[in-house]
């Protein structure tokens, strides 16, 4: 029995097993999250849908180790995030994850290549070749000719591909994106939804959180929450890729 | 993260708002300078008192004649009673460890060489004044106590005078007149400058007391061989205090005052009473200390306010930091490397307005200008000091964001 679970574990990538997660606002508990078990493998291309209060944000929170479980267990590459100090976690994200935001969260008045390297200078050991590394992705995103551009001199879909050079750059196992299209023209948001694509035919795994139905058929399969339970959990063709294509 | 790194990211936070950062800084600017000024205040007093003490004379004690004189009591002739040789004869023998004593006969007189003429003050004094007043020769000699005992027609030249009779040429051995009484020149002395009360110390004329009595400067009614002040010099190390104790009871003896009356002399301690003369300048130094200890307090609260403000509208941004691994400690270090580098740019700022105060004052008030090394460098502790514990509240703030909330702020 144990020999099976700890066989799972180590193939799954993202691992939840009787997750909840309780939140006291005044004398009022929301549960956020019910009891909800799953599993995220590696290489799988997901996306987690549902509507605003489902629940759907607490789980990229947990997802990404910003937040742990009130109950339950969450692993992450094999590690239980409730058994991991403040510190350890911001190692776990360093490492593990990248991070892509809706509101891109550049910082101001600062050029792309150092953007994009701000992570490597939170690794330990730091790369000797962060600049290298830095120029690299950017080269991969499309922005090889951007590098000392400010935020405020990109586009929005440039912005959101500097973002994504910069979640790319420490080599993580899961790009963790939060309505990645949201603040995007429909033509930008195919152009990146074919850039995460791209990226996960390369082998990383990605977890998408969105509202839009549109940019979750990109994704392989698809995880709905509603009330803080997973309502719907099945693969699908992601045939929005291949039409695109 | 290194504090390479977080140093560049401060200083790049900094330039974005650099003139909000150099207003921020004001009270560190005001603090710095003071304690520059202040430091530069008190050792410029210190190094002009010692100078005039040592221009003075160390270890030296001054007896004036006659100077008290209490209102209501008769101003009889014994009152005035002058100083004579017999006075400062049982000074010599009688105070223990009197190194070198002088007379000294102060007048004016015109003076004369060739088709040149002069008004200076003349000094009638003894041997060992010159040794009294730690004054050295430039070239020549110094009276000796035969020319005194036997009253010589010889003079030694303060450089001033030296100058004006004589001009380029070798002044000594040359013949010149004192009010039409011919005097030969033996040494002329080295320049002093100008006194603590503005007087040029090397306009004056040393002849032997013996040679200005009754020719140069009038003869006393009262006493024949009068010898106007005496100044003693006491051996290395001796108490000023206990041989002024002395000298009063010797006097008093010599002198025949009866115990409950007025000495009819003063001994004076002129070093003490320089000493006292510059105190008021260490009190405007202890002013500035304080200010600077206010500025430095007023500015650490100033830049305390400027990074809760700075916490405030970078709460995204260190969000995003935690998000992409930057521990608690990253962003601890990060923001108070910030408000350090916030008052070490006051410190700069301050170190120069400081620098400038300081040597206006020097200016103003004619000392050296003493800028000391360890002053600057306290101050910049001091600056860094203050920005460490002022910063380290909102430092400490953002360092405890939720990394969710933070991300999530507008």
């Amino acid at each position: 029995m144990s020999g099976t679970v700890t066989t799972m574990a180590r193939h799954a990538l993202i691992s939840a097993s009787g997750v909840s997660k309780v939140y006291r606002m005044g004398d009022q508990t929301v549960r956020a999250l019910d009891d909800v078990s799953l599993e995220i493998g590696a290489g799988e291309f997901v996306a987690i849908m549902g509507p605003s209060g489902s629940g759907k944000s607490t789980m990229m929170n947990l997802i990404g180790a910003l937040d742990v479980p009130t109950s339950g267990v969450l692993s992450i590459d094999g590690r239980d995030i409730s058994s991991l100090s403040s510190d350890e976690l911001a190692v776990l994200r360093n490492r593990t994850i990248g991070f892509v935001f809706q509101q891109f969260n550049l910082l101001a008045r600062t050029p792309a290549l150092r953007q994009v390297m701000l992570p490597l200078l939170y690794a330990n050991p730091k790369p000797s070749d962060a600049e290298g590394l830095a120029r690299r992705r950017l080269a991969q995103v499309g922005l090889a000719d951007r590098l000392d551009h400010h935020p405020r001199q990109l586009s929005g879909g440039q912005q959101q591909r500097v973002a994504i050079a910069r979640a790319l750059v420490g080599n993580p196992k899961i790009l963790l994106a939060d309505e990645p299209t949201g603040a995007l023209d429909s033509r930008t948001s195919a152009e990146i939804m074919q850039l995460f694509c791209d990226l996960n035919a390369e082998g990383i795994t990605i977890v998408i959180v969105t509202h839009e139905p549109d940019v979750a058929e990109y994704a392989l399969r698809k995880i709905v929450f509603r009330d803080g339970r997973i309502v719907e959990d099945k693969p699908q063709s992601g045939f929005q890729r291949r039409a695109a294509e | 993260m290194s504090i390479l790194d977080s140093l560049s990211v401060a200083l790049s936070a900094l330039r974005t708002n650099l003139l909000r950062s150099v207003l921020t800084t004001l009270g560190i600017i005001i603090g710095v300078g003071s304690v520059i000024v202040m430091v530069a205040v008190g050792s410029g007093a210190t190094s002009e008192i010692d100078r005039q003490i040592a221009s003075l004379g160390s270890n030296m004690l001054v007896v004036y004649p006659g100077a008290s004189r209490v209102a209501g009591r008769s101003a009889g002739a014994g009152t005035r009673l002058p100083l004579a040789e017999r006075d400062l004869q049982a000074i010599r023998e009688k105070v223990p460890r009197v190194m070198a004593i002088s007379g000294y006969l102060q007048g004016n007189a015109p003076v004369v060489f060739g088709n040149m003429n002069w008004t200076t003050q003349i000094g009638g004094v003894h041997d060992q004044y010159l040794t009294v007043r730690d004054w050295p020769l430039a070239e020549g000699r110094e009276m000796t106590s035969q020319e005194v005992s036997t009253g010589a027609r010889v003079a030694v030249l303060g450089s001033t005078v030296a100058e004006k009779l004589f001009g380029a040429g070798d002044p000594i051995g040359m013949d010149f007149r004192i009010t039409n009484v011919p005097f030969k020149v033996i040494g002329v002395l080295t320049a002093k400058g100008q006194s603590s009360f503005g007087r040029d110390q090397d306009d004056i004329i040393f002849v032997p007391i013996t040679a200005a009595r009754g020719r140069i400067v009038g003869r006393s009614q009262v006493v024949n061989d009068q010898v106007g002040q005496i100044y003693v010099k006491l051996e290395p190390g001796a108490s000023l205090e206990e041989a002024q104790e002395e000298m009063e009871t010797v006097l008093r003896q010599r002198r025949r005052i009866r115990p409950g009356t007025e000495d009819d002399f003063n001994v004076r301690n002129l070093a003490e009473f320089l000493k006292a003369r510059t105190a008021a300048l260490s009190t405007m130094g202890w002013l500035l200390g304080a200010t600077s200890a206010i500025s430095l307090v007023v500015g650490g609260i100033g830049i305390m306010n400027i990074m809760l403000v700075s916490v405030t509208e970078r709460t995204r941004e260190i969000g995003l930091r935690m998000a992409v691994g930057g521990r608690r400690r990253d962003i601890l270090t990060q923001f108070l490397v910030e408000a350090v580098s916030l008052s070490l740019l006051g410190g700069v700022i301050g170190i120069v307005i400081g620098v400038g105060g300081a040597a206006i004052v020097a200016i103003s008030a004619e000392w050296p200008i003493l800028i000391n090394a360890e002053a600057v460098m306290v101050a910049m502790a001091a600056a860094a000091m203050t920005g460490i514990v002022f910063g380290f509240f909102p430092a400490r703030r953002a360092a405890l964001l939720n990394p969710i909330d933070a991300l999530r702020s507008e």
